[in-house]
């Protein structure tokens, strides 16, 4: 499962944008996705800066037309966001190996 | 550009991979059990570094690195800290509008009282640091609160630290579930891994203090609270414990909390309480 | 405002020993502020010490120098008791100027 979901996020990414130019649509339906899971981290108080930086880019480059930018930067936002709740997940148990008792 | 991507996130979920495989050495969890964990905590730093003098822990990397504490020894001289110091005890003496001073809030008016902070309340069901202590002192005097990461508040805590030096760690858990739950959280918020990096703080402040990080000497987790707070050449002035616990979680690339929320006031409950017993050195001067 | 001036000397036989630390924010003029706002340059150009009339120890100083710096050095001649005299001046026009009697 944890292997196919790491599967999973470089098959959304490399399958995606190399079919046809990204529109502003595309854009729309990426960013979304990376906002929504980068608030799922947030909201498990483990969002990294790196998802932070990779939305505002993705932003920027939507700002300035740049739509295939936009969509690869909200894409890996949401790769990253969903490495962040992966982590968050895992650690609530695997905290306890790291412990001095 | 995509190819890089890929590159990045292959090795990003080669990482995820291998550490989740890594990590289910899942241990049964049993009883929270502060003394047994201290006792514990401490005894591992005293093997690890057996030549190092167990109230030296509290001098961070100088307790690491020869060289570095006679350069030390020779700064504590004539300590950088020095002006934040004077500048708290100005601070601390000065009335607020309304008359009263800082004194006035504090038990022994403030002075060498460092060692019991952060302590739990049981009234708010909360613990308190001494940070939010002296903002709710201002604010509970009219005046507004200071910013918790630097300037004011480390001279403040600076001249508080002082007035405290040499006095023992002494943080209580009262016998209240609240309490006993804060000191558990602060110590899976110390263990539990953040940040793009995947550090816990213990990645670093346990598992390899007196190793070098960049140009840096890795302080042990061991009473480095007691030096706080600390002068730090890096930052060209001072900062608080918040200001430490926010720097250290943007280093591995995770955002920081708010200071004084919830969980960086547990994991300095939970970090002091295992330093019971250790002296207080703050103000620290540190590189 | 104390003084920006924190100074020590010592004397053992024929050899003082000063220690001194400034407080000086030293800006480069490189360095911009939270708003991306270049900070002025601001440093201290030249640093003096006197005693008994005589220059002991002169500094002219750039940008290279860290915020609140810190100063020690030795020197022959003087003896416990004597007056010595430290001033700065930076490029602002600003200075201040403390006195210290060697201990």
């Amino acid at each position: 499962m944890k292997l196919s979901l790491g599967l999973a996020m470089l098959l959304a990414l490399s399958l995606a944008p190399s079919a046809r130019a990204a529109s502003e649509a595309d854009y729309k339906a990426a960013y979304a996705a990376a906002e929504a899971a980068s608030k799922e981290a947030a909201g498990m108080r483990n969002q990294w800066t790196v998802t932070v930086s990779a939305l505002a880019a993705a932003k920027r480059a939507a700002d300035g037309g740049d739509f295939g930018r936009a969509v690869a930067a909200a894409r890996e936002a949401e790769a990253l966001a969903r490495a962040s709740i992966f982590q968050a997940v895992s650690e609530k148990e695997a905290w306890k190996a790291m412990e001095i008792r | 550009m995509k190819a890089r991507i890929h590159l990045l996130l292959g090795s990003l979920s080669a990482a995820l991979v291998a550490f989740a495989l890594a990590a289910p050495r899942v241990i049964a969890a049993d009883k929270v059990d502060p003394v047994a964990d201290a006792k514990a905590f401490q005894n591992f730093f005293f093997q690890k570094f057996p030549n190092v003098k167990h109230e030296d822990f509290v001098n961070g990397p100088y307790s690491m690195n020869e060289d570095m504490k006679r350069q030390w020894q020779e700064k504590e001289e004539f300590p950088p800290y020095e002006f934040a110091l004077e500048a708290g005890k100005e601070m601390f003496s000065t009335p607020f509008k309304n008359g009263k001073t800082y004194a006035d809030c504090f038990p022994n008016g403030g002075i060498g009282i460092r060692q019991n902070y952060p302590y739990f309340d049981s009234g708010e069901g909360k613990v308190i640091t001494l940070e939010l202590a002296l903002n709710r002192c201002r604010e509970a005097n009219g005046e507004g609160p200071y910013s918790y990461v630097k300037d004011e508040m480390a001279s403040l805590t600076a001249y508080m630290a002082y007035t405290s030096r040499g006095k023992l760690m002494d943080i209580k858990i009262p016998d209240d579930p609240r309490a006993l739950a804060a000191y558990e959280n602060g110590k899976r918020y110390f263990y539990t891994r953040r940040g793009q990096m995947n550090f816990s703080c213990a990645s670093c402040h346990v598992q390899s203090p007196g190793e070098r990080i960049r140009a840096e000497t890795l302080a042990p987790a061991l009473g480095i609270l007691n030096a706080m707070p600390i002068y730090r050449s890096e930052w060209s002035g001072m900062g608080t414990t918040s200001r430490r616990f926010v720097t250290c979680n943007s280093q591995t690339r995770a955002v920081s909390l708010e200071p004084q929320s919830d969980e960086y006031r547990d994991v300095e409950y939970f970090l002091s309480y295992v330093a019971n017993g250790l002296p207080i050195s703050g103000p620290g001067a540190r590189p | 405002m104390a003084s920006s001036i924190r100074v020590r000397a010592t004397s053992t036989g024929d050899i003082t020993e000063v220690q001194t630390l400034i407080q000086h924010p030293m800006d480069t003029g490189l360095v911009k502020d939270s708003k991306g706002e270049l900070i002025p340059a601001h440093f201290i150009q030249q640093l003096k010490f006197e005693c008994n009339g005589k220059d002991v120890f002169v500094a002219d100083w750039g940008t290279a120098v860290s915020k609140d710096p810190y100063v020690k050095f030795s020197f022959k001649g003087a003896k416990k008791g004597d007056e010595l005299k430290i001033s700065w001046t930076d490029n602002k026009g600003g200075s201040d100027t403390t006195t210290a009697k060697i201990a």
